[in-house]
């Protein structure tokens, strides 16, 4: 198991160092300093093994975090330990920098007291962290509160605390996805596939019961077969998951057996699930770009948009980077739409276009100038990349309904058929709602706000001849309220 | 935290604080403790007094810490006072204590391991994974599993379906770490048959769809494990398959350093079933934010996933990379594109145009990259693509590594008759001969000799230039040797030079950097472990003795002999491991031999003591063997006796031996054993056993061929030792031997070889080869096999002989726990060609006196003491001493005349 847990600053100072086992001695703080950090090559692997000490880091910003074992540990629970005690410094003290690593040290070491015990992982919860490590000071608690706190920690739920009480029960959901696209020099797509997210705000009180359910080909199907005339409303609505995975809160073997996504959010924010997609991805745009060296000190770029969905629909704030190479030494642009401009010090080419709606098509065409240079150190390429928000999910994922039900019912100051009703509200039209449109029935507030993202890669060296990679990334936010 | 301050000096002060009501300063006081206690134990003892109260605080969480911080003070002193909260705290009413607590015993166990034995901890933690609370049965199992990996005889986790139910039941519910915890220990679990291993991965498979890289992983161990139980043609094998792919593509889209560790398990289970991702080609396609570990990973992957129906995207795909920014990528990328061409034989061409383009950017590392790997098409596919060489020769001067410059020179040697000049070519390295790396300067002497064969006229200066190079100015031994080789062989007999230099080349195999098969279902085994990672099994990395033990996969069971594997498992497991074991005891039998060892002529007679020692050993090594059955699961030569319980044990198994081998057929023959593992001898395994049938002795081999590649042309051959032993005919393996093929041979020995006192005495060296290399190993042989027939000495000789040994030459063993008559006993021995001389009855104990003759004419005589109401043996030996003229092997007996002495057995209750 892990033997020591170490954090560095980018200099290779010890900010922490906590040593769980006796066969980590002092010489290996020492022995990652000198091998990694100070190494003068660019870091080759993640885990380094150093006289049959093994070092698993990671890096946040500037700061490192280095676990140390001499045995032959589980390397992908070495990984998620440490992405998960960064997320649990993050939400006590914000960003992880020197100074609010050091500022939290005692806190830093109480934490680790208790999530790593010998060197095993314990519970990691933030939420239930907070209610017995704390940064202003114990108050002292009655026999009730401390076994309410280690039940919670061991016990079953241990995401969740009991008794949260709001005064308003508010869920949020939003979907994101990203599109990752290979194209091959002719235009042809190679692969593509959505990674998507489903990241939940839950101020809910008591212990509800939520369910989740989206148009998943295979539940739908499962449906169809009972009621012929759903699979007729539903349409091409369902979409195929290649994948995915839950939150620890999800009752894996419920969807295993029945594909339905049940469980007891934790209180605030977290992931539900991520899911990917390959089959009947919706593009949103193309970018068509057009390099032409001229000798050995000019560039000239073009890049095409067009967007690809309903003329109803609007695309906002979109952005496209188009990067440049490193010894620029001028740029002139012309765009027909929207706003271009060079940024020197992000070495790219920066456009920015309000609003656009779909089949459109707009480019933008700049001439680079270059300092002649014999730098051999050779410019890396990196993709254009594109930001934008549409009103619509790559994938065609929709979410079909959330079910919340708290066997209590104790919500105090709100009647229990209100909010019931509110939850009816939202899968009441069935799978044929479409959620990126406000429903804006009484009084619930329904905000929708939707992103995408689009990376673009090319090899500016070749004309137009390229890969070309493109992300999208979407997002939507609905809520519902009691 | 003290910005490296030693601040031991204030701890009477820090002790005092102890007993605070603050919980957060209480804390910093443990974690004070923690740090320097070791530092000052006497003082540490302080604090004991505030441990032990704080572990029976009303508040849980003061008794967790109190329990969780004693633990971790490693002080003598305090472990001692540990014990009795650490007891109550095993049973604590609150779970959060129960789980902290069982963690702390594995922490006791680790600085006192007999300590939580004898306070019987153990068993409370056993008892804890059937607690209601899952985090604590997750950490009980945590902790087991880790004491067990020190123990790893003491069966401390005895998995039973009973409590894999129960772990079961925990996985569904416990944290996520606890989940692996849980599967981690699942994987050690052999099923006792397919239904069961089903219905294990049944319940782990949701598993699969966690958040957690760890959990997701361990599964995939879990279900690689068991799978190898499941027969392929059940709907449901087919159904885990599919089921195994969508998570393995999931854990790309983690976090690049979690990416790099599923990469390199990936790797893994490619190689040991391509079936599961072999439709995922296009996932491992590089990102350009990809990380260099992950990308260089993926490209690995990609080639192991290249086939006919994919080759085009892939070549595509490298042809990108080639253009790429870093170095290493680049360069493994062109080196890919050469292994696609060696794996998929239907792209060659389009490989080898490919590479002919990126040499044609002139970027100086992918030509030479691309250089290399065109030599490797060339060995795989002769004479088809030979029109390249000419572009290649226009970059020979723009190649500076010696990698390239060896391969450019390795191509125009080998097609010298294609090349114009190829004679200037090879003159022009020559001229900085002494400033290339030894490769270059070897392969530039083969390529000049090569030449000078094929156009002998217009080069014999140039030859002579390298061969006087060579051989006369170079200080690197290789290559002195290989110059005078070829001189020699020029000189004396140009043809066979001819036959040798340029004999036909095997066809290089497709995938040489395959994991080695064995090696490979090791690794099955730590998926997700640094094991994993590394490629390499934990011992090569572990220090000490925690994880060296082998895991082995489960072995593929047809649903009818499924109920056998559990143990062939492990005892397949142990065999492997006893070639390597040569016993220590290097004194006790080698003396024995010691006798006949020393020069022939002059030998001095030995030192009376290690004359009994070596006796004791004889009879040790010889009689140990012959018993086999009952108490090893391998007997034969595995364990050479020391004086005491060993040495009993055997010859009680002598006595044992079920169906009477002794009467029938001839002596005892242990069951075979491997000698030479698969791991160590590039695929080949070898195992086998001694056995004598009248007046012959021989040595009965498997052979099983574990590579890849058909292996032919066997030899084997013995090293000197100690009783002469050699190979009566050669070793005849008529057919070459096809991938997991095995065959039998009996190898006729006799004992006319050269001898050699070896350590132990019945120590034999072997050397066997094949057409891959020569591989050695060694092997203990019973000592029964060198009994012969004539070993009945006459009953006066008997008699005179027995007066006259020297009490020093006397040595006694207890046999336990043999429950047969004398007659039985004898009957059995002389099938074993030990001869009983002489019974008589003495108070009611039948005395046995035996006689047998080694096969360099040492007699020995034995006593044996049966009593029958006592079913337990003692023998005591007393080294006889055989007059010369008993010997009937005079050639080898004059040298060790008075010193040779037997040892008879006695027995004795």
């Amino acid at each position: 198991m892990i033997g020591g847990l170490f954090i560095y600053n980018h200099k290779g100072e010890v900010l922490i160092s906590r040593v769980y086992r006796d066969d980590i001695g002092r010489n290996a703080v020492d022995a990652f300093r000198v091998n990694v950090i100070h190494a003068r090559q660019q870091v080759r692997s993640p885990v380094t093994n150093i006289a049959r000490t093994s070092f698993f880091h990671v890096k946040r910003s500037n700061i490192w975090l280095a676990a140390v074992t001499k045995q032959n540990v589980n390397a992908a629970m070495v990984f998620e330990f440490l992405y998960k005690m960064c997320d649990v410094m993050t939400a006590y003290f914000g960003k992880i920098s020197e100074e609010n690593i050091k500022n939290n040290f005692v806190l830093i070491y109480e934490l680790l007291d208790e999530i790593l015990d010998f060197g095993y992982p314990q519970n990691s919860e933030t939420g239930a962290l907070k209610t017995f490590i704390t940064q202003q000071g114990i108050k002292s608690q009655t026999k009730e509160e401390q076994s309410q706190i280690t039940s919670q920690v061991t016990g079953q739920i241990g995401w969740r605390r009991e008794g949260i009480k709001y005064r308003r029960n508010e869920l949020f959901l939003d979907v994101l996805e990203s599109v990752n696209l290979l194209m091959s020099p002719q235009g042809q797509v190679l692969s593509a596939h959505v990674s998507g997210r489903v990241v939940m705000k839950s101020y809910l009180s008591g212990m509800p019961e939520c369910k989740f359910g989206m148009n998943d080909k295979i539940v739908i199907e499962k449906q169809g077969k009972g009621t012929a005339d759903e699979t007729g409303k539903s349409g091409k609505q369902s979409i195929a998951i290649d994948d995915c995975t839950f939150h620890q809160c999800v009752r894996l073997s419920k969807f295993d057996s029945e594909r339905s996504i049940s469980f007891i959010p934790p209180d605030g924010e977290f992931e539900l699930m991520r899911y990917r997609t390959t089959k009947d991805i919706i593009l949103p745009f193309r970018v068509i770009p057009l390099v032409r060296e001229v000798g050995r000190t000019k560039l000239e770029v073009k890049v095409v948009i067009k967007s690809n969905f309903k003329p109803s629909l609007l695309a906002q704030k979109i952005e496209v980077r188009i990067p440049t190479p490193l010894n620029t030494s001028g740029v002139q642009v012309i765009c027909m739409k929207g706003k271009a401009k060079y940024k020197a010090s992000e070495n790219a080419i920066v456009w920015k276009i309000k609003r656009m709606a779909g089949m459109k098509e707009s480019q933008i065409s700049a001439e680079i100038e270059l300092l002649p240079t014999n730098d051999k150190k050779k410019w890396a390429r990196p993709p254009i990349s594109m930001n934008f928000e549409v009103p619509f999910a790559p994938s065609g994922l929709k979410v079909r309904y959330l079910k919340v039900f708290e066997p209590k019912l104790n919500y105090s100051d709100h009647d229990v058929i209100k909010w019931s009703s509110s939850t009816f509200r939202e899968h009441l039209p069935g799978p044929s709602t479409q959620i990126d449109r406000p429903c804006g029935s009484s009084g619930s507030r329904l905000s929708c706000l939707c992103s995408v993202t689009t990376h673009a890669a090319t090899e500016v060296q070749n004309q137009g001849t390229s890969t070309i990679k493109l992300l999208f990334c979407w997002c939507l936010t609905t809520c519902i309220i009691s | 935290m003290t910005v490296g301050k030693d601040v031991s000096a204030l701890f009477p002060d820090v002790v005092n604080c102890m007993q605070t009501d603050n919980l957060e300063l209480k804390k910093l006081v443990y974690l004070y403790l923690m740090n320097y206690a070791k530092s000052q134990p006497d003082m540490a003892i302080m604090a004991v007094n505030t441990f032990v109260k704080d572990c029976e605080d009303p508040n849980p969480l003061i008794r967790a810490l109190a329990v969780r911080t004693m633990g971790c003070i490693r002080v003598d002193k305090i472990t001692e006072y540990l014990c009795e909260p650490l007891r109550k705290c095993l049973k604590d009413e609150d779970p959060y204590v129960r789980k902290t607590a069982a963690v702390c015993v594995a922490k006791l166990h680790d600085i006192n391991a007999q300590l939580v034995e004898d306070q019987g901890f153990l068993d409370t933690l056993k008892d804890l994974i059937s607690d209601s609370n899952p985090m604590v049965v997750a950490n009980a199992v945590a902790a087991l599993s880790e004491i067990a990996e020190s123990h790893p005889s003491s069966n401390l986790l005895d998995l039973n379906p009973q409590s894999i139910n129960k772990l079961l039941t925990a996985l569904n519910e416990c944290t996520e770490w606890g989940q692996i915890f849980i599967l981690d220990c699942l994987a050690n679990y052999m099923p006792k048959d397919d239904r069961e291993a089903q219905s294990i991965c049944e319940r782990v498979t949701p598993r699969l769809s966690h958040a957690n890289s760890a959990v997701v992983l361990s599964a995939v161990k879990v279900l690689m494990k068991f799978m190898e139980m499941l027969s392929k043609d059940l709907d449901y094998y087919g159904t885990l398959l599919k089921k195994l792919a969508p998570p393995l593509v999931t854990l790309l889209s983690a976090e690049p350093e979690l990416q790099y560790v599923a990469l390199r398990n990936i790797n893994l289970i490619v190689q040991k079933r391509p079936e599961i991702l072999k439709h995922e080609m296009k996932v491992f396609f590089v990102k350009y934010n990809d990380p260099i570990y992950v990308k260089l990973e993926k490209l690995d992957i990609m080639i192991r996933l290249a086939s006919q129906a994919n080759i085009a995207q892939v070549l595509a795909e490298l042809k990108e990379y080639a253009t790429e920014v870093d170095v290493d990528f680049v360069r493994k990328a062109v080196r890919a594109i050469g292994r696609c061409a060696i794996k998929v034989e239907q792209s060659a061409e389009r490989c080898v145009s490919t590479l002919l383009d990126l040499i044609q950017t002139k970027v100086n590392y992918v030509v030479q990259e691309a250089i290399v790997v065109i030599k490797d098409i060339f060995r795989k596919y002769p004479n088809k693509y030979e029109s390249v060489i000419a572009t290649l020769c226009e970059n020979l001067d723009s190649l500076d590594e010696p990698e390239a410059r060896a391969a450019m020179i390795w191509i125009v040697g080998e097609y010298a008759e294609r090349i114009d000049n190829a004679d200037e070519l090879l003159e022009s390295f020559l001229e900085g001969f002494h400033d290339e790396s030894t490769q270059v300067q070897l392969q530039l002497l083969t390529a000049i000799v090569k030449l000078f064969l094929k156009k002998p006229t217009e080069t014999q200066e140039l030859v002579q230039q390298v061969l006087s190079l060579a051989t006369q100015d170079s200080d690197n031994p290789d290559l002195r040797d290989r110059g005078y080789i070829y001189w020699r062989l020029l000189s004396t007999d140009p043809v066979a030079a001819k036959e040798v230099v340029l004999a036909e080349k095997p066809l290089i195999s497709e995938e040489t950097d395959l994991i080695e098969p064995t090696l490979l279902d090791e690794l099955i085994c730590y998926i997700g472990t640094l094991a994993s990672v590394y490629h390499k099994p934990p011992s090569a990395f572990v220090e000490g003795s925690r994880g060296v033990v082998h895991k082995s996969l489960p072995p593929r069971t047809g649903s009818s002999e499924s109920a056998e594997s559990p143990e062939a498992a492990p005892s397949a497991g142990q065999a492997a491991e006893q070639p390597a074991v040569i016993p220590a005891q290097g004194d006790l039998l080698g003396d024995l031999l010691n006798l006949d060892l020393g020069p022939p002529v002059s030998g001095p007679p030995l030192a009376a003591s290690s004359v009994q020692m070596g006796a004791v050993d004889l009879l040790g090594g010889g009689l140990d063997s012959l018993m086999g059955g009952s108490g090893f699961t391998a007997p034969g030569p595995a364990a050479p006796a020391g004086m005491g319980a060993p040495l009993g044990s055997g010859l009680g198994d002598l006595f044992d031996l079920t169906g009477g081998v002794g009467t029938l057929s001839g002596s005892y023959v242990a069951p075979k054993t491997v000698w030479l593992p698969a791991m160590k001898a590039k695929g080949l395994e070898i195992s086998g056993t001694f056995s004598r049938q009248v007046d012959s002795i021989s040595m009965d081999l498997v052979l099983t061929n574990k590579a890849l590649q058909v292996m032919s042309d066997f030899a084997i051959q013995f090293n000197r030792n100690s009783f002469g032993l050699a190979p009566a005919a050669p070793l005849q393996v008529h057919a070459p031997l096809a991938p997991n093929q095995s065959v039998e041979i009996s190898l006729p020995l006799n004992t006319v070889g050269s001898v050699m006192k070896m350590d132990p005495l019945n120590n034999l060296q072997v050397a066997v080869k094949n057409n891959i290399d020569v591989f050695y190993f060694s092997t203990l042989y019973p000592l029964h096999i060198l009994f012969v027939e004539d070993g009945k000495m006459e009953r006066q000789m008997f008699l005179a002989t027995w007066k006259d040994i020297p009490n020093e030459n006397e040595a006694q063993f207890q046999i336990k726990d043999c429950s047969l008559n004398a007659d039985a006993v004898s009957s059995k021995l002389q099938g074993s060609n030990i001869f009983t001389i002489a019974k008589r009855n003495v108070e009611g104990q039948d005395m046995l006196y035996q006689s047998l003759k080694l096969t360099n004419g040492i007699w020995v005589l034995a006593e044996l003491r049966i009593q029958p109401s006592n079913p337990s043996f003692t023998v005591r030996p007393s080294p006889c001493c055989p007059p010369l003229s008993v010997a009937p092997c005079p050639s080898a007996c004059p040298p060790w005349g008075c010193s040779s002495r037997g040892q008879p057995p006695q027995q004795c209750c």
